[in-house]
């Protein structure tokens, strides 16, 4: 490993330990300054004799303990599981186009003539739906389309619709929920 | 602290610029210090609902293109000194106006009034944008009819994204303003009612105008209904909408129009 990296050891402390080989003095000062030579700084020795060491070398240094390495790798990013639902806190306005593929919308208020909910999943809205709603867009024909208030433009249901026109009048300004049996949509009151 | 108000609606002939004159000239007979901005360009009219005409110099569109200073173009009323018109360009087109021109005039106008109301032309396009670009506050005038709830909706949405202060996280605070309302009608069914209309648009009510004749005679007069006639219906609703405005609670009533026993009486035989 320290073949393929000589810059390993280059800019960082290190502590030599030549308690694995017998080196004499001479050795250990040629260690050392080629160490050097190779911008490698050698702040204490061990596993070696006192009597070995001159002054113009790194010190002694006793009671070194082994110590394990903790990588700091920066830390990926975990990717979030992608969110299977959108919840709307504010009504949809007129003209205004909410596309959420992925999954369900619920929306807290109402959604504006004029304005269109497209779902992969489900559409709940907790107001009055007087847009459009096209739930289960990507082939899923078990979606619904659920809402406190029918007076929508438009329903589609995995390509399936009914506009207002088509829309039992007895259903109108009730609580109702559109679904899909086999390739006839169905709209029925909540309660 | 001055605030940025945009009068708007979407819709067409609704009642913007007669609200935006009589709301303007409302809060300057409250001492309030008021500036009233047509961002109409190229179909400009509040100066002349505020009967001021005859006396455009220069307008926005110079200030904004730096041929002429905030100051040249201010028009003092003649009758309340504390309210000033900023007339828009009659020659020129929306393309004229800036996003940045808008914002240096309204912020110089911030440092020296304490009401700036900016009157935006129908439509979502480029005038009627940046009339609501820098607004604080904003009142949509609404007509009891379908058309003009839907219009209001997309409006209100529009407050909701395409301001300065919705960029910012923030909220413009928005009220709803009811112009053209005639009780009896709503009530045979012939209009939307007030709570159908605060149902759809889900946004809180600022006053309700009556339907009255001293509309247009105090438009055609060139005199902001608050001022032509103190007294009449909707001036009164007007002064009410206001009072609202500036923190007050005044309760919800729709002004009738005050008539004689006799002109009851002739009425009633004309039905």
């Amino acid at each position: 490993m320290l073949a393929r990296s000589p810059g390993f050891f280059v800019g960082k402390p290190v502590v030599l330990d030549l308690s694995a080989v017998d080196l004499s003095q001479s050795a250990i000062a040629h260690l050392v300054t080629s160490l050097e030579q190779r911008n490698i700084r050698v702040l204490g020795i061990e596993g070696v004799d006192a009597a070995h060491l001159t002054t113009s070398m790194p010190p002694l240094l006793t009671g070194g303990r082994p110590t394990l390495l903790v990588q700091n790798e920066p830390k990926k990013p975990e990717a979030k599981p992608k969110s299977t639902s959108l919840l709307l806190n504010n009504p949809v306005r007129s003209g205004q186009s909410v596309v959420f593929t992925e999954g369900d919308v619920t929306v807290l208020g109402s959604v504006g003539s004029g304005a269109e909910i497209v779902a992969g999943g489900s559409i709940h809205v907790y107001g009055t739906l007087r847009g459009r709603a096209m739930a289960g867009v990507n082939g899923n024909s078990t979606a619904r389309i659920f809402c406190q208030k029918i007076e929508a433009e438009l329903l589609a249901i995995d390509g399936y619709f009914q506009t207002a026109e088509d829309i039992s009048a007895t259903l109108r300004n009730r609580p109702a929920q559109a679904w899909l049996e086999g390739n006839i949509m169905k709209i029925t009151p909540l309660n | 602290m001055a605030k940025v108000l945009v009068v708007t609606s979407g819709k067409g002939g609704v009642g913007k610029t007669t609200s935006t004159a009589a709301l303007g000239a409302a809060l300057a007979q409250m001492g309030e210090k008021v500036v009233v901005i047509d961002f109409d360009v190229g179909l400009r009219n509040l100066d002349l609902v505020m009967g001021a005409e005859r006396r455009v110099v220069f307008d926005l569109i110079n200030v904004v293109q730096g041929v002429a200073k905030l100051s040249q173009a201010l028009i003092r009323d003649k009758r309340l000194e504390n309210l000033w018109l900023l007339p828009a360009s009659q020659t020129r087109d929306k393309d004229a106006l800036t996003d940045e021109g808008v914002g240096k005039i309204i912020a110089d106008l911030r440092n020296n009034f304490d009401w700036i109301l900016c009157d935006s032309p129908a439509g979502i396009e480029r005038g009627a944008t940046l009339a609501m670009r820098y607004a604080d506050e904003a009142v949509i005038v609404t007509n009891p009819e379908v058309s003009s709830v839907r219009d209001s909706d997309r409006i209100i949405g529009m407050l909701d994204s395409k301001t300065v202060k919705a960029e910012r996280g923030e909220r413009v605070e928005k009220h709803v303003l009811i112009t053209r309302y005639d009780a009896a009608r709503a009530a045979r069914g012939e209009m939307l009612s007030i709570e159908d209309i605060l149902e759809i648009l889900a946004t809180p009510l600022l006053g309700i105008i009556p339907e009255s004749q001293d509309v247009l005679k105090a438009s055609n007069v060139g005199s902001p209904v608050t001022l032509n006639n103190a007294a009449s219906a909707p001036a009164r609703a007007y002064m009410d909408a206001v009072r609202r405005l500036m923190g007050e609670t005044v309760n919800m009533v729709v002004p009738a129009e005050r008539k004689g026993l006799m002109n009851r009486l002739l009425r009633r035989r004309a039905a």
